[in-house]
């Protein structure tokens, strides 16, 4: 393989260039990371130093998941991204495959499909909170025609749904660009090879486009079940704020409530090792499947 | 087996292009038909009318006396192969194979039959395990007709299939084609744009140009008798020579450089009757300066080995005549600026309405 050198003329300059970056991966992500895995052995001393931070080893683990409340919270986390990311790439890919057959209108159609993606978490979580609003939104309020009488914030499925949907919403852009972008990247002549080969239009999806996209799903139920679990802080703060009874409060919402609210630093800290571990564990699963598949 | 029909067949896009302007051609059953023409003549549209893939603006295409403008592709028992193959990329080549008679809920063992069948006939018994990326090229376009022969349709439709290919497995597959479908004796419908390809494959010719059925015949009749000038120019190679020129009566055809042409064997237009006269380059021989028809003062000459190429204008035109291509057996020894006297071959010249570009 031919490499590219570059000649510096001073032997500082590559470490000065590389310097920006090196910084604030150290000052705002190892550094916390280091923090964080080493208040997780530590037991918090109190607010008068009377009693100084005890090293326990990993206590603070052995109560994490002794604990019935932070059992639930892994359930609702399951619960809420597998939701969060069906219905994001379900939807998606509806949306695509109907973008896919226009000709003409294909362009203005994508535009606004992806406009949701640029509006921030929190915005679109106040957006939902009215929607939703029991007194005030427009769906509890055509739910009650139907005799359905929605609150969020007493039933812990309404709360679910409500973020699951506002969860979702902001994600459907991402996934129809990229499904819109798998789906023109399969030559039509395969989708006309196999009409006269007698496949119907329901077959012809199944049989050959969706294998031929799969490269595609795969990557984005990563991508998806990542910004289900981490980045939906925003979405839940603004509109149930983990509750009706912990009914809503995943694996993120938890460490903050219990680090920054409740004041449990220990635990708070264990909370996000774990929650570090499984990105690592998906991005090593992406990683090598997109190694696998790249020449697909 | 069974006959292809088409009668006054149009397409005009959304756009308002009229893209096949009324083509009636008739295929018997068994026969190859290749239709061949330049870029954007037509001609695979109305391959895709044939198959279903594209609708048909106006008349009438039928196949096994079945009227089947109306029906969807996989309704017209037809199969089809493609310039890119079109193989399905996630499915080994059995698979590739067998999906069309999955579809239609063939029997296990009758697929399984089938694809064995046509994997021995194409020589793909080693290949059935492997996917479509680990092939060549060669390889691929075998699967491909593999494809469509398991399905036992009623007429092959080939869409440039070769045209994918180097240049020698191009001369290769263009052979095996040829015997797989007089061996299998399925009717075909054959685009191309090569017109080796459509000379060596075709039982009956179709010669496209601008949405047009220039000429319908057999290739021999076409190289023969070229009903137009650019069935002329566009079958043979080099093309033919056409020379612009007027009828003027006993003294034959004076061409626009200055000299007169009378050739033998000839059906003289009446005078003063605009005209193209069309020689072949494998029809002008060198002779002996008193018995010559025209003279060619070379500008250069390409050596191919088996013949040599002598291009040139008509001696004494000042180059305001019109370029004319000889080719002379062997290597002939002749250079840049000689002065060569040649005589067309006796009936081989064609002459041509300089209006309507029809022979007369």
């Amino acid at each position: 393989m031919q490499t590219k050198r570059t000649t510096f003329s001073s032997p500082w300059l590559p470490y000065a260039l590389l310097a920006p970056q090196v910084i604030i991966t150290l000052i705002f992500f190892i550094w916390p990371s280091w923090q964080a895995l080493v208040q997780s052995l530590y037991r918090q001393g109190d607010a008068f130093g009377i009693r100084p931070p005890t090293f326990v080893w990993f206590q603070n683990f052995q109560t994490l998941f002794a604990d019935p409340l932070y059992l639930n919270s892994l359930q609702v986390t399951f619960v809420f991204s597998v939701g969060t990311t069906l219905l994001s790439m379900g939807l998606a890919l509806l949306f695509a495959v109907m973008v896919n057959r226009m000709i003409r209108s294909r362009n203005s159609y994508t535009t606004f499909l992806v406009w949701p993606y640029a509006i921030a978490p929190a915005i679109a979580g106040v957006l939902w909170w009215f929607i939703f609003n029991p007194t005030l939104g427009i769906l509890p309020y055509v739910l009650d025609m139907f005799g359905y009488n929605w609150n969020h914030r007493r039933n812990g499925n309404d709360a679910m749904i409500m973020i699951i949907i506002a969860a979702a919403w902001k994600q459907i852009s991402y996934n129809f660009l990229f499904f819109l972008a798998g789906l023109q990247s399969i030559p039509n002549s395969l989708i006309e090879a196999a009409a006269i080969d007698g496949a119907s239009r329901m077959k012809r999806f199944w049989t050959i486009v969706f294998p031929l996209l799969s490269p595609i799903t795969f990557f984005l139920l990563v991508v998806n079940v990542v910004y289900a679990m981490f980045d939906t802080f925003g979405v839940i703060h603004a509109t149930t704020e983990g509750g009706p009874a912990q009914a809503t409060n995943i694996l993120v919402y938890k460490v903050y409530r219990d680090g920054f609210v409740n004041l449990n630093i220990g635990s708070s800290a264990a909370q996000s090792v774990v929650l570090m571990t499984i990105v690592v564990v998906l991005t090593v699963i992406q990683f090598r499947y997109i190694e696998r598949r790249v020449n697909y | 087996m069974a006959t292809v029909k088409l009668d006054g067949v149009r397409k005009v896009y959304a756009g308002g292009v009229e893209a096949v302007k009324g083509v009636s051609i008739d295929i018997a059953d068994g026969q190859l038909c290749v239709l061949v023409g330049p870029s954007g003549c037509g001609k695979s549209t109305l391959l895709r009318m044939i198959a279903g893939l594209e609708v048909i603006t106006d008349g009438e295409i039928s196949i096994d006396g079945r009227v089947v403008n109306r029906l969807e592709p996989a309704e017209r028992d037809i199969a089809m192969v493609f310039q890119n193959y079109a193989l399905y990329p996630h499915m080994k080549v059995y698979d590739n194979m067998a999906y069309g008679l999955r579809n239609r809920g063939q029997s296990k063992e009758e697929i399984d039959k089938r694809v064995r069948e046509a994997a021995r006939i194409l020589e793909l018994d080693e290949l059935l395990q492997r996917k479509p990326r680990e092939l060549s090229g060669g390889q691929r376009q075998r699967v491909a007709m593999g494809r469509a022969i398991v399905r036992h349709p009623k007429a092959f439709l080939f869409d440039e299939p070769l045209s994918n290919l180097d240049a020698k497995l191009r001369v290769h597959m263009r052979v095996e084609i040829k015997n797989l479908q007089r061996s299998l004796g399925v009717t075909s419908v054959y685009v191309t744009h090569d017109q080796v390809e459509a000379m060596t494959l075709a039982d009956k010719l179709v010669v496209m140009n601008g949405g047009v059925a220039e000429q319908i015949d057999t290739p021999i009749k076409i190289y023969e008798k070229p009903a137009t000038t650019f069935v002329a120019s566009f079958i043979g190679s080099p093309a033919m020579n056409l020379l612009r020129g007027a009828s003027a009566g006993p003294k034959g055809i004076a061409l626009a450089g200055g000299q007169a042409v009378k050739p033998r064997d000839f059906q003289m237009p009446e005078t003063g009757r605009e005209v193209f006269l069309g020689v072949r380059p494998e029809h002008l021989t060198l002779v002996n300066g008193g018995n010559s028809d025209l003279e060619l003062s070379v500008i250069a000459v390409e050596s191919l080995g088996a013949d040599t190429m002598a291009h040139g204008v008509l001696a004494g035109s000042n180059g305001r005549a019109d370029k004319i291509i000889v080719r002379l057996p062997g290597a002939a020894s002749i250079k840049e600026g000689d002065v060569l006297p040649l005589a067309i071959n006796p009936g081989m010249a064609h002459v041509f309405d300089a209006e309507t570009s029809k022979r007369i």
